[in-house]
């Protein structure tokens, strides 16, 4: 067994075992944990195949910020999970049965895939001789701009959809508002009154 | 690839998780968190196919596709996380069989 093979089993071990916490865990937030060391070791099964960047990229905004987010959203709902997990065995056999099947197809699939040369000849963009970071840079933004664009499209409506869908207007809350700052006039805020000394006001 | 890695392996490693990602969604009907989290689990499976591929033909596309995949899986965690905080604010549950009040 060469050494790449031997961390590719540890790797796809814990990722699996991971994977069967995350959608067994009794408290969510450990649910959240072990998905995060099912992308880690992911991300380790990308490095082995090659593919440095998404690895690396997996790491920094899958789990920092994904992740987070989940954890936060988790720890942010007091939700009484317990009563959640009510009937948590009531749609398994279904969902066992689904599962093999599916498993089974895919396994079949996996087993007996046969890669015709003629494919491997004819790659559309071939990565030899340069690294991954630097073969993706060059293409990222030349061949495939307009996809590049059209993500970071996806992303910025999605900022906005959440912004919009979780910002909220409190009537007791003193807020800003420019229009009326930039608007006041001296003549109707300013009163000049003259005092004659000794009396007061 | 290379170095005793087949393509078999991860094809393999993607099929269990990809399955496990369903079974998450089966069992866990109640709890719409685990299942976004089985989601993410999916297509996690997806892009370690795409990765594989991209590896065995040496070809550079399948990894380009997963980069994109990464970006609309975080899209659609972020909106869906932000649907489920203000049903939380709405209804002070998360309860999967509580949302029915969306019909038509």
């Amino acid at each position: 067994m060469t050494l790449p093979l031997f961390f590719f089993y540890v790797f796809s071990a814990i990722a699996v075992a991971s994977a069967l916490m995350v959608i067994s865990a009794r408290n969510p937030i450990h649910a959240v944990l072990f998905l995060i060391l099912v992308f880690f070791n992911a991300a380790g099964l990308f490095m082995l195949a090659g593919a440095e960047f998404l690895a690396l990229m997996l790491i920094v905004v899958y789990v920092g910020a994904v992740m987070v987010l989940f954890l936060f959203v988790v720890m942010m709902l007091d939700v009484d999970f317990a009563s959640l997990r009510q009937g948590f065995l009531q749609y398994a056999p279904i969902g066992v049965i689904v599962g093999a099947v599916l498993l089974l197809e895919l396994l079949m699939l996996a087993g007996s895939f046969v890669v015709s040369p003629e494919v491997t000849a004819s790659a559309v963009l071939p990565m030899d001789g340069v690294d991954n970071m630097r073969a993706i840079g060059q293409v990222l933004y030349t061949r495939y701009v307009f996809l590049f664009l059209g993500a970071a499209a996806v992303l910025l409506v999605a900022m906005i959809g959440a912004i919009v869908l979780t910002l909220q207007h409190k009537s007791n809350v003193k807020r800003q508002d420019p229009v009326k700052q930039v608007g006041r006039r001296p003549s109707e805020t300013l009163e000049i009154v003259k005092v004659k000394s000794g009396q007061g006001l | 690839m290379g170095l005793g890695i087949g393509l078999g392996h991860y094809l393999t490693v993607a099929a269990i998780l990809f399955t496990l990602g369903v079974f998450g969604i089966f069992i866990n009907r109640k709890n719409i968190i685990v299942i976004l989290m089985s989601v993410e689990l999916i297509l996690l499976a997806v892009n370690l196919n795409l990765v594989a591929f991209s590896a065995q033909l040496n070809d550079l596309q399948g990894q380009i596709f997963a980069l994109l995949i990464l970006t609309v899986a975080a899209a659609e965690a972020a909106i869906g996380l932000a649907i489920l905080v203000i049903f939380y604010r709405n209804r002070g549950s998360i309860a999967v069989e509580d949302v029915n009040t969306m019909k038509g």
